[in-house]
């Protein structure tokens, strides 16, 4: 932020090809260096549940750096695509519940005809009537009856479907498949909501997208929470199969107790028989806690990597090329013949889709799907912090953004904890001041990220690895240097 | 015909009297919005949040005076704490406008960088006050509860029916009007107000007209931090106050300014009524209701409820999509943002 002259993107120091990259790996070192401070000073394993966060919060704030960063549009409903990435987790990976599809499935599908129908209906009427009161008439009337259809046959089937075993199921349950296959589920969810919401807000001005998106989460937050049937609402899904070993079974595999017996060896061996087994005991329970999380780590880096391998390319090809003729201005894109509303509705799905995988991909991690736990404030606004801090526009820059502001938001509160425990120290444990700052503490974050949101954008608007702009036949330094 | 009034009062009851109340609400938050979008030109996303700042610094002066044992007894002692919180907000306002806006508005950043800085002073304020306050529930109503209890109604009528109306509802409709007088003479009668309207209609010809921006700005600020205090409070007075809920007001307030029109003052009046009822009528349940009307064999068994009360949400977005559909500029013709 001591840089102002990063703002301009290419004053001076474009000519160097270096720099960028340097930048980028600087970077990437300080953040690589303050995960290690945390997994020697706090624990490893916190160290490594801060990874696969930052890794599912890297691929989101890579979905909305497609939309914001390649496209210019203003998505603040992140929250629902990610949300429902989460029931995909729940539909693709729960076992079916038979007795609920037997008890209201029927006349749950006859309401999805219903639905199914009354779209097509309407759908017919506004394409074949011409424009007036009688065509609205006959849409008022053929979507209020399709409605009555529908709540006849869904009214029962809801309640058939709450009344199986409610303590446990009262839900349909899923496909029962492996739950690898939701996040690419997750996506498809995603690319259909923003399919949707595409229609209606994006051939209108950038504000109402905003103001459509923010909408839309809301209300797929409300379905969900509502929905019982689906995803048994509030009364959350857990218990969520794993793509990885379960701790308890590393724990009694025989090759897994030998690897951990083998690398302590030596500490092993110091000690008496009974104490060395007890030890070992100890070792083998932390190394599988260790373990499992590597492998979501693998996993996530996995994906992480194949969003961006082909986010970088697509920024670069003509298509990203193009995009961003049209987000810098869209009437010149127009009269070379682009197709706005189409492109911007393209690159809406595809960032929503990488964010819906997102989404399953961190219901897969937390083991559950709690409607309940999706506020805006972590889901949407947070997201946004990180693509402008960490560089929008930037493929790399909205990565390390999404570790960069995972880490801060998840290490301030216990330095928030301490600073204040410290400040007030001087005040008697009881003071209400100082019980007071100590149990809101935890808020400071929500400020915290405000502050650096308009610090970055004041002073280094490019956030902190700025996008790269490649001209074809830039001047060499030593003849621009008079010019300057 | 005792059926029928026993109907009438219960429609009143639940949706008519709730709904007027919330509709004033709506309509003094989107009048905030759409002050600062007609002047400033960007939808603010900190309105929400300012409205908790704003009922967050009445609270605390409402809770001083109750501990000093100020009342005024029939009528809430967060009146008297009122001008306080508007004081708070309007430094706050003043604040922001100075650090965040101000330069943007000197750099001529378009619309979309203003809105992403208002996420930021959202996210600040919002901070602040869960901070101050905490993020719980919090109650600060006093003095006397009901202008009209339903059981005194029910004894002067005969009725079987009861009709409550709170004196938060009252007070809430009473405030809405009289402000709604107020700014109205402003705009139209104050040279400020003038100044106010000329530099929203057309920026360059204001500036030519030797009006002062910054003087225009600051008076928006104060008169949307003012708006957002007294909406904070009444709705707080009247729900309870939660930083999240008005968080999550932020949309339909949105939804009344757009769908009156975003810049037309009028239309976020009318936009805040139409969502609320909207909202009210769609998710209250007709059984009782029907039941009062309809002969015997005609009565309903279910709830007869369109939308169940969590979609409230889902109310304002949808009547939103029709008039974005329909007519973009809202109802008063606004302009198409």
């Amino acid at each position: 932020m001591s840089q102002p002259q990063i703002q301009s993107g290419q004053s001076g120091q474009s000519g160097q090809p270096m720099q960028p990259m340097l930048r980028a790996s600087l970077a990437f070192a300080v953040i690589a260096a303050l995960l290690l401070l945390v997994g020697i000073g706090q624990s490893w394993s916190f160290a490594l549940a801060i990874v696969n966060l930052c890794l599912i919060s890297a691929i989101m704030a890579l979905g909305v750096n497609i939309q914001w960063g390649f496209g210019g549009l203003f998505n603040v409903g992140i929250m629902g695509f990610a949300a429902l990435g989460g029931v995909a987790a729940v539909l693709v990976s729960k076992p079916p519940v038979v007795a609920a599809w037997a008890a209201g499935g029927v006349n749950l599908l006859l309401a999805a005809v219903c639905c199914a129908v009354t779209i097509a209906l309407a759908t017919l009427l506004y394409r074949r009537m011409r424009k007036g009161n009688a065509r609205l008439l006959c849409m008022t009337a053929v979507i209020g009856l399709g409605v009555l259809a529908m709540r006849y046959f869904y009214t029962p089937a809801v309640g058939a479907i709450e009344a199986v075993q409610p303590s446990q199921y009262g839900y349909l349950g899923g496909l029962g498949l492996p739950i690898i296959f939701s996040w690419a589920v997750g996506g498809l969810f995603a690319a259909a909501a923003a399919w949707v919401v595409g229609r209606v807000a994006l051939g209108l001005r950038a504000d109402y997208l905003a103001i459509a998106t923010l909408g839309i989460a809301e209300i797929i937050i409300a379905f969900l929470k509502n929905e019982d049937w689906l995803t048994r609402g509030v009364k959350n899904v857990t218990g969520l199969p794993r793509p990885v070993p379960y701790e308890i079974d590393l724990q009694q595999t025989p090759w897994f107790i030998h690897w951990v017996q083998q690398r302590n060896a030596a500490e092993l061996s110091e000690l008496s028989p009974e104490a060395s087994g007890e030890a070992l005991r100890a070792l083998v329970v932390e190394a599988s806690s260790l373990f499992v999380k590597l492998c979501y780590s693998g996993l996530f880096a996995a994906v992480l990597a194949v969003i961006l391998a082909l986010s970088i390319t697509a920024l670069n090809s003509p298509w990203g090329r193009m995009m961003r003729a049209i987000r810098d201005n869209h009437i010149a894109a127009n009269c070379m013949g682009k197709h706005i509303t189409a492109r911007h509705r393209q690159v809406f799905i595809l960032g929503s889709a990488v964010v819906g995988i997102a989404g399953a991909m961190l219901t897969t991690l937390d083991g559950q799907f709690t409607p309940g736990t999706y506020n805006p404030l972590r889901f949407t606004f947070l997201i946004w912090v990180m693509v402008i801090v960490g560089g929008s526009g930037n493929n790399l820059g909205a990565v390390l953004g999404g570790f960069l502001v995972w880490f801060v938001w998840i290490e301030v509160e216990p330095a928030g904890l301490w600073l204040v425990d410290n400040a007030t120290a001087w005040l008697h444990a009881q003071h209400p001041v100082r019980v007071h700052l100590l149990a809101s503490a935890q808020y400071m974050r929500l400020l915290l990220m405000g502050l650096v949101l308009l610090l970055v954008m004041r002073f280094s608007p490019g956030g902190i690895l700025p996008e790269v702009v490649r001209r074809r036949q830039a001047p060499a330094p030593a003849e621009r240097k008079p010019a300057e | 015909m005792a059926d029928l009034l026993n109907a009438l009062v219960l429609f009143a009851n639940f949706v008519l009297i709730p709904g007027l109340s919330y509709g004033a609400q709506l309509a003094l938050g989107a009048l905030g919005v759409t002050l600062v979008y007609g002047v400033l030109r960007f939808s603010n996303f900190a309105h929400g949040d300012t409205m908790a700042f704003g009922a967050m610094a009445t609270i605390l002066v409402t809770w001083w005076l109750q501990a000093r044992g100020f009342h005024i007894h029939p009528l809430p002692t967060a009146l008297l704490g009122l001008p306080f919180g508007i004081a708070a907000t309007v430094l706050l306002c003043m604040l922001v406008e100075r650090t965040v806006y101000r330069y943007y508005r000197h750099k001529k950043s378009p619309p979309l960088v203003f809105m992403i800085a208002s996420v930021g002073v959202m996210l600040i304020i919002n901070g602040v006050v869960r901070f101050v306050i905490g993020a719980d529930d919090r109650q600060f109503a006093d003095g006397q509860r009901f202008l009209i209890k339903a059981r005194d109604f029910k004894q002067a009528t005969g009725l079987s029916e009861g009709l409550s109306l709170k004196v938060s509802q009252g007070l809430t409709i009473v405030i809405a009007i009289l402000l709604v007088i107020a700014l109205f003479w402003f705009l139209q009668k104050t040279r400020s107000g003038k100044a106010m309207r000329a530099f929203s209609d057309n920026e360059e010809l204001a500036l030519l007209s030797g009006i002062d921006p910054l003087r225009v700005v600051r008076m928006t600020w104060i008169l949307a931090a003012a708006l957002a205090t007294i909406a904070g409070t009444l709705y707080g007075l009247d729900k309870s106050f939660k930083p999240f809920t008005y968080h999550q007001l932020l949309l339909p307030i949105f939804a009344a300014a757009i769908v009156g029109g975003i810049g037309k003052p009028h239309g976020a009046i009318a936009g805040g009524f139409v969502i609320a009822f909207s909202e009210v009528t769609i998710t209250y349940a007709y059984k009782k209701f029907l039941i009062y009307l309809l002969p015997a064999a005609w009565q309903p068994h279910g709830l007869v409820q369109l939308l169940s009360t969590d979609y409230k949400f889902a109310v304002s977005f949808i009547i939103l999509v029709i008039v974005l559909l329909a007519c973009p500029t809202g109802i008063f013709r606004g302009r198409v943002l």
